[in-house]
């Protein structure tokens, strides 16, 4: 493409493993935040 | 009206576009970041009525093509998740807990959430049989859960360092039985940290958080000890020393910033200038009435200084990757999935927060508030309503998240910011929500900038 650069591509959708998620990621408020609530910067453990 | 699918924005010299629903996230042209705003509502004949002149009639033809390519791929306009069926821990797994081995503190910091340590109650210790029952009661919990998480947190935790510790032992053991893995952190203030304590936390810990404010002004401001004087100089040296001894194990230097430093990127450099890479600023979390609290006034300050610090960041990181501000990462590729995203921080249901007592809360933002009392853990979670309460506050049920582009990023926000400003659960927190989308587009900003 030529006006477009794709930093990333399709990535919610393909996350969906069922409806319920294995929930072995950290807790978000466990890594460092305590009063706030950002989940997008956290890792998925399983991929 | 519908809801928006997509999200545009222009910051540290990139036009990015989000797409809501797929996730996908692009840098574009100028030519596309204009015709996007009239794509979905207008005809081709329109849009080149209205562009040809600035952009010629080839340009705009190809770049209505490589739109219309992109939502066909999926990548832009996607439709919205479909998550009917969305059933979200049924099981009632627990899988973290906040464990306030001490309602007690040695510092005596003015906005302290935890009411100088006490949460509102006495001060307390807890005891050795109640932090394994505490342990106990998240293995019994964690059904097949294999990573549990136990934050020793305050108060200050290293008042009561010897159970701490016999708690880690304790939690070692009850891993091999139960085929389980602990991930201790702990949450300090740094006055009680000497050699030992060090070396015992960077063996045992995966994550220390050391509360300091930045600069030491502002930090005398607020963190004071029991006698009113600053701390800065009682901690600093002491976390520097933590943080040298941590090389490449996890460790984040935490801040609060008030209305009285909106200049928090000048903490955040003071930190980084100390020789700290993992930094985390927070905004204030307290009752709009305190002085000291960030209100509606200060926002436009607050905002303008994350994207100044963006600007900042981007050119540190390109010379010194290993900086991290948290607030400003953001893993668009390994990512949390959708349900993660869709449900949040877990409070409440996942995660709990458990007093010196053995009192349960959703978590430690709610401890002491009687009417937020889950359970003990000696007979559990008792306040099945409360739980399911939080359980149900999720992005699809909470109106205002249902409209919001940045709603798979924040997931809805912090239950307690939303109870505390709006005595309501589903009210996500105004103030937060205009930072945390600000904060967002800095992170993607910042991204689009360092792959060049």
């Amino acid at each position: 493409m030529k006006y477009i650069k794709t930093l990333v591509g399709n990535t919610l959708e393909k996350s969906k493993l069922g409806n319920q998620g294995c929930g072995e990621c950290q807790t978000s408020c466990q890594s460092a935040c305590k009063t706030s609530c950002t989940v997008g910067n956290q890792k998925c453990e399983n991929k | 009206m519908g809801k928006k699918r997509i999200h545009k924005f222009y910051m540290n010299n990139k036009y990015i576009v989000l797409d809501v629903n797929s996730g996908s996230v692009h840098v574009v042209d100028k030519i596309v970041y204009d015709i996007l705003e009239y794509y979905e509502t207008e005809t081709l004949d329109y849009i080149l009525s209205k562009f040809t002149s600035e952009y010629g009639k080839k340009a705009v033809i190809d770049v209505y093509e490589e739109i219309t390519k992109l939502k066909e791929q999926g990548l832009l306009y996607a439709p919205e998740q479909n998550l009917v069926g969305l059933s979200y821990n049924k099981d009632n797994v627990v899988k973290a807990l906040c464990l306030h081995v001490a309602h007690d503190c040695n510092l005596k910091c003015d906005y302290c959430f935890a009411a100088q340590g006490n949460f509102k109650g006495d001060r307390s210790l807890m005891s050795l049989e109640t932090g394994k029952r505490a342990l106990e009661f998240l293995v019994e919990n964690s059904g097949n859960r294999r990573n549990l998480e136990v934050d020793f947190f305050g108060g200050e935790p290293l008042m009561n360092f010897q159970v701490v510790k016999d708690l880690v032992e304790y939690g070692r053991d009850l891993e091999k039985k139960y085929n389980k893995r602990f991930r201790f952190t702990i949450t300090t203030n740094g006055v009680l940290l000497d050699e030992d304590k060090m070396d015992f936390i960077n063996e045992n810990m995966e994550n220390i958080v050391m509360s300091i404010d930045g600069r030491k002004e502002i930090n005398d401001n607020m963190r004071k000890t029991i006698t009113g004087k600053g701390s800065y100089d009682i901690i600093l040296p002491k976390f520097k020393a933590m943080a040298e001894k941590r090389k490449d194990k996890d460790y984040y230097i935490r801040g609060t910033f008030t209305n009285r430093n909106i200049d928090f990127s000048k903490d955040i450099m003071d930190f980084y200038e100390n020789g700290f890479k993992s930094v985390s600023v927070e905004p204030v979390v307290t009752s709009e009435k305190e002085e000291y609290a960030l209100r509606e006034e200060h926002l436009n300050r607050v905002l303008e200084e994350y994207e100044k610090f963006s600007r900042e960041y981007i050119n540190i990181k390109k010379r010194d990757k290993d900086f991290n501000f948290f607030h400003f990462m953001i893993d668009l590729t390994q990512g949390p999935c959708i349900i993660k995203r869709t449900v949040g921080c877990g409070a409440g249901s996942e995660y709990l927060a458990i007093t010196p007592e053995g009192d349960l809360y959703p978590c430690h933002q709610f401890v002491g508030e009687k009417e937020f009392n889950l359970g003990n853990i000696f007979e559990g979670i008792k306040n099945n309503t409360l739980r399911k309460e939080f359980k149900e506050a999720n992005i699809f049920n909470k109106e205002e998240c249902n409209q919001c582009w940045a709603r798979y990023y924040c997931s809805g926000g912090c239950h307690a910011n939303a109870y505390y400003s709006n005595s309501d659960l589903m009210k996500p927190y105004k103030l937060g929500c205009e930072m945390e989308k600000k904060r967002i587009e800095c992170a993607i900003s910042i991204l689009a900038n360092l792959g060049d």
